[in-house]
């Protein structure tokens, strides 16, 4: 199905364009956050097309934790040789030199230490005055109010209560030496509409999206993957196989699968259309408690 | 828990492919905000939207009660407000800080809407979700009935070109579903309805909370004969946008390489097929449109709203914030418009005041050079003042650095809205929506004169400059110009210095000391020195110049290297000590307003170009070192 016939996938495609251009041709060095899900796709193949036929004008930051499923990695490494494009990885080496995991640290504390602190340090040292994101509003309460162009302090703060206006598309860029803007094309989409983007579009995605047989363990009523040997299993638990699939993707021991049959984007598409939770269930940091991602956010986690 | 309207979840599993993506009908998206006064139950109407179109998913709905239990303001009910105010101060508050976006989809239509605050300390978050909307819900407590906030809403809603209105009179079931009080409300509100002229006004009797005509019609109003808030959602004909030109703002410059040469941007309006003719709207410079180019393939034709890139079929002078428009239908072009303005900052606009504009693509500077008048939104009667506060809104005159190409915001917002952003804050302190250009500027044009700057500086042997002199009262400003002057002077060179104190008995009697007056009185000073650095002379300059955006306009009024910054650094402490002319006493006691230093800020520079610490050295030493500043520099050749 062409995107000439969906008007409305059309109007988010270039509404998410002209942010990006809007983005490459106000700031000097901005960088485009890679985290391999598949809004990250969708960003990706929208920049393909912003900058056509020129190369997106920046590079991907990849924030590795070190456990992410070894599909993701191997279908990342894989999309920027396809794409020809410039990836910088970075991992927080004192996280790594000290072992921090989500099992022994709780998962609070790894995502401050291996997500938020890499984040801010790969921030800082690449320089970079605008950073892209695939946030979407309707992920999440505090996401539905932050806006497309959104300022960061100098210590990459967010101030919820004291945002920029923004009216119509008039994108305020200004900022000063050391504030960084966060910018997210996606705001405006759904995870519907994330979906039939990438079915109209035939976007490539990590595998783990489809359903096949994997070796999962029930714990607290969520099927987890052992993705490898680091997987600590609690007594008694032995992985089985199941058809499952995820609906969004990160660092594997934190990241819920969820029964499905789903083989195909169509598959998917209608299940889209039935489903009674919604993508963030998966996720076990947001769970913590209500107001966490808020959190989060204002510390600098994208 | 109260019992709750369910309808039954669409189900397209068995459907078509096309069906996959959910465009079964035609409707297109309806982008929608809330507004109204504070409490009127804006949050709790798209709560209950959201929940009565089954937009929640079980875990969402687990939040949800276990979030009402502990925030909720319902009692043992749900609480539907928590599902939109999702920052932990409006939960505490239980008040709507910041807009928030939600999305909701019903078989007939896309919604999005934008839950915005009532609060009027909060109305620049209003405004930013009204500035995309196609119609505004407009919520009302049928106990309180229409409000000075309701009314300002209401305005900047038609102020912003929203055609399509509803009256949510909410909280029915507060009054016993009287109807009375629903056409006292309504009539109440179609008094004003010409000031707004709205094309279309919906008025519905509801309750968000039970869910009376939300998305079911009420059991308890019979008399109520209209449609539900859903259905008028579902079905509302948005007119097609009318026939307009088209209008290119040019986004980004594309050159991956020599051969290619391409100018993004998403079309503002009208299409464009290759082989038609166009110009650039600020120059006047034609050029044929030779490809329309996406990752797609090539067009053959791109209409609005389409990001696209164009190439043209030859090379002519076109950058970021040029505007592309047909020969035949060309946009105004001038460097002076008259505007809505709704100010958004704590700051007070001040006219005069340098800030920068963005409209489309472009920026440029601009200042408000005549405040015609407030909007008032209880009478709608127009008020005289001198400067808007925040929430204000205004109709203003203002001056451009350079020309700009624009629509009147009515005939195209993507040509005619723009934003005012404060130079050294970065806030953006105004929307503003242009109505026409002034014809002003177009007629007088500047003079071409053949005897110029350069020649008559260089009669005097020397390159004119100005040396601003910035400090608090008492720094010793005026002592070192002086010194300095009779230096230049001795050494034959052609000076004048202008003394803040001399100005205001002549030039600038007419000034006070607010704020605003303070800016006026910067600009005419800047603006004679200029014209005496335009006759080639070394002009000295002595005000306290408390405001770095007006030692920033008086920068931009000359070419670089024209302006010396000269920061006389005395701390407060210091210059009240000294208190040469007694002045910081009488501020002190409060028989004098608006002191520098006292009540009323300093700004100093961050970067001066010379810098003199009066703690350090005597006035003389501080005059040679301007002196040797100058010499260094080839502002006293020979």
């Amino acid at each position: 199905m062409s995107l000439s016939a969906l008007p409305h996938l059309r109007r988010l495609e270039a509404e998410a364009i002209f942010i990006m251009r809007e983005v490459v041709a106000s700031f000097d060095n901005p960088v485009m956050l890679y985290s391999i899900g598949k809004d990250s796709s969708v960003m990706l193949h929208l920049a393909m097309k912003a900058f056509y036929p020129a190369r997106p004008p920046f590079a991907l930051l990849h924030v590795d934790t070190t456990w992410k499923f070894r599909e993701m990695i191997a279908f990342r490494d894989q999309t920027v040789r396809r794409l020809g494009l410039d990836l910088r990885v970075h991992t927080n080496p004192e996280g790594r030199a000290a072992g921090i995991n989500p099992f022994d640290h709780g998962s609070s504390n790894y995502t401050q230490v291996m997500k938020t602190e890499a984040l801010k340090q790969a921030l800082d040292a690449g320089g970079y005055d605008a950073a892209f994101g695939g946030a979407r509003r309707d992920e999440e309460k505090s996401r539905a109010k932050e806006r497309i162009f959104s300022f960061r302090s100098a210590n990459h703060g967010w101030d919820p209560k004291n945002q920029r206006p923004e009216l119509w598309s008039l994108y305020n860029t200004r900022i000063k030496p050391g504030e960084s803007i966060r910018v997210f094309p996606l705001s405006n989409w759904t995870e519907l509409d994330i979906w039939q983007y990438i079915l109209a579009e035939n976007i490539p995605i990590v595998p783990l999206y489809f359903s096949a047989e994997r070796p999962v363990v029930q714990r607290n009523g969520q099927w987890i993957m052992a993705d490898d040997a680091r997987m600590r299993l609690l007594p008694g638990e032995v992985p089985q196989p199941r058809r499952v699939r995820f609906r969004t993707l990160g660092c594997y021991p934190l990241t819920a699968a969820v029964e499905s049959d789903a083989e195909t984007l169509e598959d998917i598409v209608r299940e889209m259309f039935l489903a009674t939770t919604s993508e963030r269930q998966g996720r076990l940091i947001d769970h913590d408690e209500s107001g966490s991602m808020e959190k989060k956010k204002r510390e600098g986690y994208f | 828990m109260t019992e709750l309207f369910n309808p039954s979840r669409p189900v397209l599993a068995e459907q078509p492919a096309a069906a996959l993506f959910g465009e079964l009908e035609d409707k297109g998206i309806l982008r929608f905000l809330t507004c109204g006064s504070v409490d009127d139950g804006k949050s709790t109407l798209i709560g209950r939207l959201l929940y009565d179109t089954k937009r929640l998913f079980e875990d969402q709905l687990a939040t949800l009660e276990k979030d009402s239990r502990r925030f909720g303001t319902v009692g043992d009910d749900i609480d539907l407000a928590l599902l939109v105010d999702g920052l932990e101060a409006e939960r505490e508050q239980g008040i709507t800080i910041d807009v928030a976006y939600r999305f909701f989809a019903t078989e007939k239509r896309k919604f999005i809407v934008a839950d915005t605050p009532g609060h009027e300390q909060y109305t620049r978050n209003m405004a930013t979700g009204a500035s995309t909307a196609d119609l505004a819900v407009l919520l009302i407590d049928a106990r309180k009935g229409i409000l000075t906030q309701t009314r300002r809403h209401a305005t900047i809603a038609a102020l912003l070109g929203i055609r399509h209105v509803v009256l949510a009179i909410n909280k029915i079931d507060l009054v016993g579903y009287d109807e009375e009080t629903y056409a006292r409300i309504v009539a109440q509100f179609d008094a004003d309805a010409d000031h707004y002229g709205f094309a279309t006004r919906v008025a519905i009797p509801l309750s968000a909370r039970f869910g009376d005509n939300v998305t079911a019609p009420s059991p308890s109003m019979a008399w109520y004969r209209g449609p539900t808030l859903l259905q008028h959602l579902e079905t509302l004909e948005l007119a097609p946008a009318a026939e307009r030109p088209f209008r290119f703002p040019v986004q980004w410059v594309n050159r991956p390489d020599l051969t290619f040469r391409g100018y993004a941007g998403t079309i503002a309006s009208g299409a464009v097929r290759p082989g038609d003719d166009v110009v650039v709207a600020r120059t006047g410079q034609p050029a044929r449109v030779e490809r329309i180019v996406t990752h797609d393939g090539d067009l053959a034709v791109a209409g609005a709203d389409l990001a696209v890139t164009l190439t043209l079929d030859r090379e002519i002078d076109v950058s970021r914030g040029d505007v592309l428009v047909p020969a035949d239908a060309r946009p105004e072009v001038s460097d002076q418009v008259a505007a809505h303005l709704i100010w958004m900052a704590e700051a007070p606009m001040l006219p005069g005041r340098p800030y920068l504009m963005k409209i489309g693509t472009r920026v440029v500077g601009a200042a408000v050079t005549e405040l015609k008048h407030l909007v008032e939104v209880e009478t709608f009667k127009p008020l005289a003042a001198k400067t808007l506060g925040l929430n204000d809104i205004g109709f203003a005159n203002l001056s451009l650095a350079e020309p700009i190409a624009f629509d009147p915001y009515e005939a195209n917002r993507a040509t005619g809205a723009f934003i005012l952003i404060d130079r050294f804050t970065n806030q953006t302190v105004a929307a503003g929506m242009i109505r026409f250009g002034l014809r002003r500027a177009t007629n007088i044009h500047r003079q071409a004169l053949d005897i110029d700057k350069q020649a008559r500086a260089g009669a005097k042997g020397q390159r004119p400059g100005i040396l601003w002199f910035t400090g608090l009262s008492g720094a010793g400003k005026s002592t070192i110009a002086n010194l300095v002057e009779k230096r230049l002077h001795l050494m034959g060179r052609h000076t004048y210095l202008l003394d803040g104190d001399n100005v205001r008995h002549g030039l600038n009697r007419d000034l006070g000391f607010t704020d605003a007056d303070r800016v006026e009185n910067i600009r005419r000073v800047a603006e004679t020195a200029k014209l005496f650095v335009d006759a080639g002379l070394i002009v000295l300059v002595s005000f306290i110049s408390p405001f770095r955006s007006e030692r920033q306009m008086a920068r931009d009024l000359v070419e670089a290297g024209e302006f010396i910054e000269i920061f006389v650094d005395t701390p407060l402490a210091v210059a009240e000590e000294r208190d040469v002319k007694g002045l910081y006493k009488k501020a002190r006691e409060g028989q004098i307003k608006n002191f520098t230093g006292i009540d009323s800020p300093y700004e100093a520079p961050v970067t001066p170009d010379i810098h003199l610490d009066t703690t350090a050295h005597d006035s003389e030493a501080l005059a040679d070192q301007i002196v040797d500043y100058l010499t260094g520099n080839g502002y006293l050749p020979g």
